[in-house]
């Protein structure tokens, strides 16, 4: 087990670099700088920023101070918050969008595993095709539109609900409910698959032979198993909820982390770009590693070797 | 799924030393590709299947209306018309008007082109990657595979969604570059998937035969390999097309999508929720479009899955 860990944190670190790597010269490949505006400023000033911020110096060194002050986890000044760095960026957001983040995905657990178990257990009821059909609908519906007409219908329209803003437990349940409805979906679908596969096992046959109670062969022998799958999709779709979704956060104007991912991009604010990028890849080959050491609890057929 | 998909007997390896022992061409066809009899039973079981059916009819009603429909129109998809701004639906607009006065019916049809394209391209190009990867990989075995594999992993710690924003920066917003960009990112999936196939294929003995025959390494991938992974190659297609028009959405609504006044559903969509007080239709039409087309392509996907595999039948 210590020596799983240490090669899967040996080969995060790998992942992490190339990321980093990559990111760094595809962001440079963009046209424009930090400092193009509509306004020219006087080329005296842009050369002052530009040594400032070390921009004149040759690609390889600027990767290389880069990379060194990823090591000490500095991760820069922002270009377009002039007083913020970009670890008090990540600090402010964060919090807010994984706030949010925590309470989708308990929506899309405490919502998708009961329905995918109830469509599994009467394959071909009413109940199944309805329940499937609204986790199709949930996998099909872009952000945006969701998002849209959740504020159309419940904040215009019937006003029971904030239609955006931040700050009390009302302003969390539409963005909440937006955010994990694909989840939702997702999981549904893939428990009632899963379980379906599961049931038809002969162990959960051999439960049942020696007289255990239905409700014992459902919980304890066969859904323990079938939600493994559901605990491989966490790992990715945690990181992807938590640092926070553009579209959710912008439609409903919450002061999370999400947003920087796509604005930095377009104020071609380098070191916010690099560092979101970076934290989301940290975040997500960590939470990789959080499910492969859940397996060993889950799932006692698995060994670390 | 991993290796219960039949084989096909164009690759019975009795029948085609057979043939070539004894130098009698087989018909061409069923040396290429799977038998008639696997896809003919592949699809007496779809067309069992209710759900796969609606879905296949309204993939091709969407294919069809896509390619002859704005021609039926009696407006262009840039026809401006300031006598008729933000009207709901009516006789002479089936779904109304734009904030210029454009025909949305006509966008829509005319959307439907852009974002099928985008869905069939992209999927093609990531089945083209994913399928020579994971068959190289697969084939080739050993050190290569546990490094190609390797990579891999790697590439799977990337936030793609990100990597896709980025791209599309610095290849600037258009048709041809979501091609690429969405083309070139998501063919992981199908490397693995590929890849296992392969690993468990290339030992079954029609394969050592036409080894032992000196076929060629890229023959026997392309005519004796690949075939027998045709199954879930076409179920994960199925399923990658609404998946690319599903991320040219979001492109659309960041501003990274096609530019006007080309119009995918992703744009007409994203564009209309600024005016959703005022002209609610416009966002309901295209939004519409792209979730049918979703439903109707997992439909179809989920259909293909369990005809293909009927152990794991209705299940997904």
């Amino acid at each position: 087990m210590g020596g799983f860990i240490f090669r899967r944190v040996l080969s995060m670190l790998l992942v992490i670099w190339v990321v980093s790597t990559m990111t760094f010269f595809l962001m440079k490949a963009i046209p424009g700088g930090p400092f193009t505006a509509e306004k020219q400023l006087p080329p005296e000033i842009l050369r002052n920023l530009e040594r400032r911020y070390r921009l004149g110096d040759p690609l390889w060194k600027q990767y290389r101070d880069y990379l060194h002050n990823l090591l000490r986890l500095d991760l820069g000044p922002s270009f377009k918050y002039e007083d913020l760095t970009v670890n008090d960026i990540i600090r402010q957001g964060f919090p807010v969008s994984a706030e949010l983040g925590v309470l989708a995905l308990l929506f899309a657990l405490a919502v998708g595993v009961p329905s995918g178990l109830i469509s599994a257990l009467r394959q071909y009821s009413f109940s199944d095709y309805f329940s499937m059909l609204w986790a199709l609908l949930g996998v099909s519906i872009p952000s945006f539109l969701l998002a849209t007409l959740f504020i159309y219908l419940f904040g215009l329209r019937l006003h029971v609900l904030p239609a955006g803003g931040w700050g009390t437990p009302a302003h969390l349940l539409l963005p909440a409910v937006a955010l994990g409805m694909y989840p939702t979906g997702f999981i549904a679908r893939l428990t009632r698959s899963s379980m379906l596969e599961v049931i038809r096992q002969d162990y959960v046959r051999t439960a049942r032979a020696k007289g255990l109670a239905e409700i014992t062969v459902t919980y304890r022998h066969a859904l323990k198993n079938a939600v493994i799958p559901v605990v491989t999709y966490l790992g990715p779709i945690t990181a992807a909820v938590l640092t926070g979704s553009f579209v959710v956060e912008r439609i409903f104007a919450i002061p999370g982390l999400g947003r920087h991912f796509v604005t930095s991009i377009y104020n071609r604010d380098y070191t916010v770009i690099m560092g979101t990028t970076v934290f989301y890849s940290v975040f997500l080959v960590a939470m990789n590693l959080v499910v492969d050491v859940a397996y060993g609890f889950i799932d006692p057929r698995i060994r670390f070797d | 799924m991993a290796s219960s998909i039949p084989v096909s007997d164009s690759t019975d390896p009795g029948r085609a030393l057979a043939r070539r022992a004894m130098n009698v061409p087989g018909p061409a066809a069923r040396d290429t590709t799977p038998s008639v009899g696997f896809w003919a039973d592949v699809w007496r079981r779809l067309r069992k299947n209710r759900g796969a059916m609606i879905g296949l009819w309204i993939t091709v009603f969407l294919i069809v209306a896509a390619i002859i429909g704005p021609s039926l129109s009696p407006y262009r998809y840039s026809d401006q018309d300031f006598d008729h701004l933000f009207e709901g639906p009516n006789r002479a607009h089936w779904f109304g008007t734009d904030e210029l006065g454009r025909d949305v019916l006509t966008r829509v049809l005319y959307g439907a082109r852009i974002s099928l394209s985008i869905g069939f391209v992209a999927s093609f190009f990531n089945v083209a990657i994913g399928v020579t990867y994971g068959a190289i990989s697969g084939y080739a075995g050993g050190r290569v595979d546990n490094l190609m594999m390797r990579i891999v992993d790697v590439i799977y710690g990337v936030p793609l969604l990100l990597w896709v924003i980025l791209l599309m920066v610095v290849l600037k917003p258009g048709l041809t570059n979501i091609y690429i960009a969405l083309g070139t990112v998501y063919w992981l999936t199908m490397a693995r998937l590929v890849r296992g196939q392969v690993l468990s294929l290339r030992e079954r003995e029609f394969v050592e035969a036409a080894r032992a025959l000196g076929v060629s390494t890229s023959r026997i991938l392309l005519r004796h390999i690949i075939p027998n992974t045709m199954g879930p190659i076409v179920v994960t297609m199925t399923l990658s097309v609404p998946q690319a028009i599903f991320v040219e959405a979001f492109l659309s609504y960041i501003g990274l999508g096609v530019q006007a006044p080309m119009a995918s559903w992703g744009s007409l969509a994203s564009d209309a929720t600024e005016v959703l007080r005022v002209a609610p239709h416009l966002v309901f039409f295209p939004g519409m479009a792209i979730v049918i087309t979703m439903l109707a392509f997992n439909f179809l996907g989920d259909g293909l899955r369990d005809a293909l595999d009927p152990r794991l039948r209705g299940t997904l």
